[in-house]
């Protein structure tokens, strides 16, 4: 797939600026050739037209920009295009599966309203399934009990959702109910 | 069951929900094309002073670089009614933040680093940006934000205090605060001969219109201004903002389609933010806690560029019986940014102050706070004498006594201790005025069996979408799935700002009307539709925003537990609830969020948002969200938010008030007064970060020489 910058008029640009790099993105390849300073979450919304992921400061401050880099989830503002060479990228966009009409996290955040503006959202919903596998994965977070068997799955409650959910600022404050969203997801 | 009895009122969900889940609903900055170019600005770095030299050749010579917009080579303008959306047309430096220039580039990187490779020289002039409660330049203005007179007196309240039993004498503090939306400014526009199309990130499209008209001098009609989706605003985009000004400028001299999304950290400067506050309270009260006097004063600073005022004493013009009253505001400019709208300008700040020294008055008479505020409830409202058309302060102030259980407290200050954390509660009041504008509607039936209506309203996260089908469905007497809504789009025709609480009122009042009047066109009509359905149309100019004979106001109560750590100064509040009366809830979904939302930021009011004017560089040292701290997930435990049906014939068809600003209301003066039960000790200036608690508590809790140790 093309990018924006192979049409841009930059005879100008030598070439040790920008390299090929091939990203799977919602099962899909795509080889482009990539401006060095391009970030993932610009490679995303202009070069590949998925605006999903959102830009709330650039900056990895608010999370907005959230999407899943090999399964984990990432801030794609502060993620360098072309060191993610061979990565597989999962958006908003592509987070319901083959068949699936909505992700179950979408359904649930449509059931429990937990967004008003909506410009956090995607960011907030694949964050929370970053959180669903890391408790499952057994990640520990700043409020699990230290006594809790390490490795061993991370139960959800409520204050382990807030904790690992807190890099998601939601200026509309639909927090209460974006909690209420992950819980009812957590299998 | 008819439509009738069930729309209105119904928790009915967000019609764009889905495009909003999914990643597809598209805001601003995401109008793509295939020739699209990218803007940057070039915020000036000095306080105050001029451009002398601006050197773009360095730019010009990067890759991607189309062009870089200063005031030598920008095009003139006219005069916006707005000074702030004059940029570029001359070389005054106003304050720190306002754009010098403007790169324009093939994509977002080049277009930065074209910013970055601008060379600008000053002439620099010696800045004052540092407000205080005697600022030598500091005069009454004639009006406050919102046209309210600066100054009202009633009665002798200086006498009246002076022979008080109980006397009341403290100043409060409320520094800067910004709006952040989570989605910053943008605006994408397009030239197609001398027709501009522009996507903006606005809580108003016909307002941004009409701005653009005068700045290209170009009639309305050529100009359409889309907002479909907008990420917030809370004020800040209800005003046009240079942003989109930039773009429109940016594509007719590129000739290309422009996106300019304006950078986080630039924000605080160009898009206005709440001005700090200096309230000085004095309240004369009877041994009862009757008040006798009350004198609130207010001092702030508004810009160089243009005078805004916030009105932040005119709340005591409505909340309490005193017989005698002075409410004052006092400005002085300064070189600092503009200050603007952000969630109840006027309200929040000023009651945080009133209901603050309240809970003083209650603790210097000994009366329960909640028992203090129902004793000076008022007849009628005391500033102008106008009966209330509804008011319910006192129902909410019970209802949520008893939900919060509140008879259980412990009045005595510091009385519950549980280990290292003082545990406390507070309560404060709320307000927010009835606001209202004119505008048109349109609903058309068509033949299908189908509606479709059209007004020009913004859905910043409201709901509004979704409540102005409700009210359509209502009126129509037809299936809410029946009735499609098209809104966001200054082509509908004049469409008032999603702001002061208003919108609802606003669109919906033009919408009921269009709809009403299609009903009876449609009653007396036995044959088909014709193939283009049968449209009615309303104009509500004159009959909405009509002056009413009644003081029309919303009013709310908010309960705060909070705990205090002694060992870090750490305020968390874990309870907070409120209970509101704001006529009919039109959608108990989608208010309920409103309610919770204007609360939680109430919550980052009170402990964690903090902007400091930097005296030196004339900088908002806090401006990015790392360092502005916004609520996060973590600091929103349980919040609870009720309401009191009212039943008002003296707002609108739907019998609606605003809640989109009364949740912030009161919500930083209920966290401070539980903070002050928890503690003992009176904090008088916001953010109640721990630095601050921390040092009170020391202050406090150790013999002088121990602080700290
Ligand atoms: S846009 Fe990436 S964290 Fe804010
Ligand atoms: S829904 Fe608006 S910021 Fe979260």
């Amino acid at each position: 797939m093309d990018s924006r910058h192979d049409r841009a008029p930059d005879s100008r640009t030598p070439e040790p600026e920008r390299s090929q790099t091939t990203l799977r993105v919602n099962g899909k390849p795509h080889t482009l050739m990539v401006d060095h300073r391009r970030v993932l979450l610009d490679l995303l919304r202009e070069d590949l037209g998925l605006t999903g992921a959102k830009k709330g400061c650039d900056h990895g401050q608010c999370g907005a920009c959230t999407v899943l880099v090999d399964g984990r989830r990432m801030n794609g503002c502060l993620l360098l295009a072309v060191a993610l060479d061979g990565s597989e990228i999962t958006t908003v966009e592509g987070l319901a599966g083959d068949g699936e009409d909505l992700h179950p996290l979408q359904q649930a955040f449509l059931d429990r309203d937990a967004f008003q503006c909506g410009y956090c959202t995607p960011g907030q919903i694949c964050s929370a399934a970053g959180v669903l596998a890391e408790a499952a994965a057994g990640h520990p977070s700043h409020v699990t009990d230290p006594a809790a068997p390490s490795g061993e799955p991370v139960a959800l409650g409520r204050e382990e959702i807030r904790e690992r959910m807190s890099g998601n600022l939601c200026r509309c404050g639909a927090y209460p109910r974006i909690v209420d969203a992950v819980e009812d997801v957590i299998p | 069951m008819t439509a009738t009895e069930t729309v209105l009122g119904a928790p009915a969900e967000r019609r764009e929900g889905r495009e909003k889940v999914t990643g597809t609903a598209r805001y601003a900055a995401e109008y793509d094309s295939a020739d699209r170019a990218h803007a940057w600005p070039v915020p000036a770095t000095v306080a105050r002073g001029r451009v002398i030299a601006v050197d773009a050749a360095a730019a010009l010579a990067l890759p991607g670089v189309l062009a870089v917009l200063t005031h030598e080579n920008a095009p003139r303008l006219g005069d916006p009614d707005d000074p702030v959306l004059a940029v570029l047309q001359n070389p005054r430096v106003p304050h720190r933040g306002w754009f010098v220039a403007l790169v324009v580039a093939e994509t977002l990187e080049a277009a930065r680093a074209g910013a970055g490779a601008v060379r600008v020289t000053y002439e620099t002039e010696g800045a004052d940006v540092t407000l205080t409660a005697s600022h030598p330049e500091a005069y009454v203005p004639d009006s406050a934000n919102g046209g309210f007179p600066a100054v009202t007196e009633k009665g002798d309240p200086d006498g009246a205090f002076a022979s008080s039993a109980a006397r009341l004498d403290v100043g409060y503090t409320v520094p800067p605060l910004h709006n952040h939306p989570m989605e910053p400014h943008a605006g994408t526009a397009r030239w197609e001969g001398d027709r501009l199309t522009v996507y903006s990130s606005s809580q108003g499209t016909s307002a941004v219109r009409a701005e653009l008209a005068r700045l290209f001098g170009l009639p309305e009609d050529r100009i359409t201004v889309r907002s479909e989706h907008v990420g917030g605003g809370f004020g800040s985009k209800g005003t046009p903002r240079p942003e989109v000004v930039l773009a429109a400028m940016a594509a007719r001299e590129t000739g290309r389609p422009v996106t300019l999304a304006l950078p986080r950290r630039y924000l605080p400067a160009v898009v206005g933010h709440r001005a700090p506050t200096l309230h000085r309270l004095r309240l004369g009260a009877d041994a009862d806690g009757r008040l006798t006097s009350l004198t609130h004063e207010v001092t702030t600073y508004t810009s160089r560029v243009k005078e805004f005022v916030e009105q932040a004493a005119v709340p005591a013009r409505v909340m309490y019986a005193a017989p005698t009253m002075r409410t004052l505001h006092r400005v002085a400019a300064l070189d600092v940014p503009t200050p603007s709208w952000m969630r109840a300008p006027g309200e929040c700040p000023g009651m945080y102050a009133l209901e603050s020294a309240m809970d003083e008055l209650a603790v210097e008479v000994g009366v329960d706070p909640v028992e203090l505020r129902i004793r000076n409830e008022p007849e009628t409202e005391p500033e102008s004498g106008k009966p209330f058309s509804s008011r319910s302060l006192v129902e909410c102030l019970r209802d949520g006594a008893r939900r919060f259980g509140w008879e259980r407290r412990d009045p005595r200050p510091r009385s519950g201790e549980e280990g290292p954390l003082l545990i406390g509660t507070g309560v404060a009041s709320a307000t927010y005025p009835v606001l209202v504008g004119p505008g048109v509607a349109s609903a058309r039936a068509l033949p299908g069996g189908d509606f479709l209506v059209r007004v020009n309203a913004t859905d910043i996260g409201t709901g509004a979408r979704t409540v102005l089908a409700q009210i359509a469905a209502d009126a129509l007497g037809a299936p809410l799935d029946a009735v499609r809504v098209e809104i966001a789009d200054s082509d509908i025709g004049f469409g008032s700002v999603a702001g002061g609480s208003s919108g609802t009122a606003s669109w919906g009042s033009a919408v009921h009307e269009a709809c009403a009047r299609l009903s009876g066109m449609l009653a007396g009509r036995s044959e088909p539709l014709p193939e283009e359905g049968l449209v009615a149309e309303a104009d509500t100019s004159g009959k909405a925003d009509a002056e009413s004979p009644y003081a029309r106001h919303a009013f709310g109560a908010h309960f705060a537990e909070v705990a205090v750590d002694t060992v870090s100064g750490e305020v968390r509040v874990t309870r907070l609830l409120g209970v509101f009366a704001a006529g009919r809830i039109l959608n108990a979904r989608t208010a309920r969020s409103q309610f919770i939302g204007g609360m939680t930021m109430g919550l980052g009011m009170a402990l964690t948002e903090d902007s400091t004017m930097d005296p030196a560089f004339g900088d908002f040292t806090q401006s990015d969200l790392a360092s502005y701290h916004v609520p996060a997930h973590a600091d929103v435990v349980a919040p609870e938010a009720y309401w009191v049906e009212e039943a008002d014939d003296h707002l609108n068809p739907m019998g609606s008030k605003g809640i989109g600003e009364i949740g912030i209301v009161g919500t930083a003066a209920a966290v401070g007064n539980a903070v002050h039960h928890a503690t003992g000790i009176r904090f008088r200036e916001l953010p109640l970060t721990p630095d601050r608690v921390l040092t009170g508590l020391l202050e406090h809790g150790h013999p002088a020489g121990m602080l700290g140790v």
